[in-house]
């Protein structure tokens, strides 16, 4: 018997690392901006997304989304009402999105060519930790944060924080009402991550939608130039 | 909790490179795991003796080298550790630091194997 080292030096999800990878290119040729969308259940990315959604096409923009969820096809009807093409995922027990699903769910896509869209969307499993370590091939990963959840929570999940490139803050219209400390929030956030961009928002009165529809038409162009 | 699906791949992995050494066993698997990784040691410890049941890993030792998260600062261009997971900013000049440069790794670093006598099949 003899005892050996074998150095592998290899990631341990390198499998989804290159699925990944092949999107990003993918993604990339086909001129379509693709963000991932991560938060704790309940922060509101549906809303947000509806709203996103909706005014995108308001302003001519061609949009699409995929929404992950471990079951039922409730999110993806709500965000069907916007009349941009959507699809679900469900991960049946999956804590979070990879990027195999996100290739299987872009196949046999009915009516959907990349070719012909603006952004994509990807609405992640309501989940602040596990999805921080899968590539899903996105160009912009965005954190989102309800003004009820504590603005101590970046300090708390300071991993998923500090992978994105934008963080929404949602429910800005009951800001007031829950005693919500918006200093504090976005000094908690940039603590986590200096430069990133922040958007205060509400889905319901719409109010920092421009904004944040701006950034996205200025990313847009910013990948095309 | 995605350290079962971690630990899995790592099995799958180990398990394809034994195909060099056909009767090997597997006595310790090195991971390196950054503290932006987003995974629990305990959790991968826990998964690690479920997901080695029945495999060539079986009874083998999981040792989990972490790594701290360094920057590098843009203001006065050297690199260091950030104090702690609260505050990405530079340890020397204290400022604003948001250039990772190390933290995220989620690697298997090496294997060690028991490999079988020579003439003997597995």
């Amino acid at each position: 018997m003899t005892t050996r080292i074998v150095e592998l030096r290899q990631g341990i999800l390198k499998k989804n690392d290159e699925l990944a990878r092949g999107l990003r290119t993918r993604f990339e040729t086909a001129g379509v901006l693709v963000l991932n969308l991560v938060s704790s259940p309940g922060t509101g990315k549906t809303a947000f997304l509806e709203r996103t959604l909706r005014e995108l096409r308001a302003r001519g923009s061609r949009a699409a989304a995929l929404v992950g969820d471990l079951e039922t096809d409730n999110d993806a009807r709500r965000l069907a009402a916007s009349g941009a093409p959507v699809r679900q995922i469900n991960t049946h027990g999956i804590c979070h999105l990879e990027a195999e699903m996100i290739g299987k769910h872009l196949e046999g896509w009915a009516g959907v060519d990349l070719k012909n869209l603006d952004y994509l969307f990807i609405e992640n499993v309501g989940n602040l930790v596990c999805p921080s370590s899968y590539d899903l091939g996105e160009r912009i990963r965005v954190a989102l944060l309800s003004v009820t959840e504590g603005e101590d929570k970046p300090l708390k999940y300071p991993t998923l924080f500090n992978s994105a490139d934008a963080a929404i803050i949602t429910k800005m219209d009951i800001a007031e009402a829950v005693g919500f400390d918006r200093a504090a929030a976005l000094r908690n956030i940039r603590a986590i991550r200096p430069d990133i961009r922040i958007f205060e928002t509400s889905a319901k009165t719409g109010a920092g939608t421009d904004l944040w529809l701006d950034y996205l038409a200025a990313e847009k162009a910013h990948r095309e130039a | 909790m995605h350290e079962l699906s971690i630990v899995s791949s790592v099995v799958d992995t180990v398990i394809t490179s034994l195909e060099k050494y056909p009767g090997a066993r597997v006595t310790e698997v090195r991971l390196n795991v950054g503290a932006l990784a987003a995974v629990i040691e305990d959790s991968l410890q826990f998964c690690y003796g479920i997901a080695t049941d029945g495999t060539p890993l079986e009874g083998s030792r999981l040792v989990v080298n972490l790594i701290p998260v360094t920057v590098h600062c843009a203001a006065c261009g050297r690199d260091g550790a950030i104090e702690s997971l609260q505050s990405f900013r530079c340890p020397h000049c204290g400022e604003p630091a948001a250039d990772i440069r190390h933290g995220r790794e989620l690697d298997i670093d090496a294997i060690e194997i028991e490999e079988a006598e020579e003439g003997v099949k597995p």
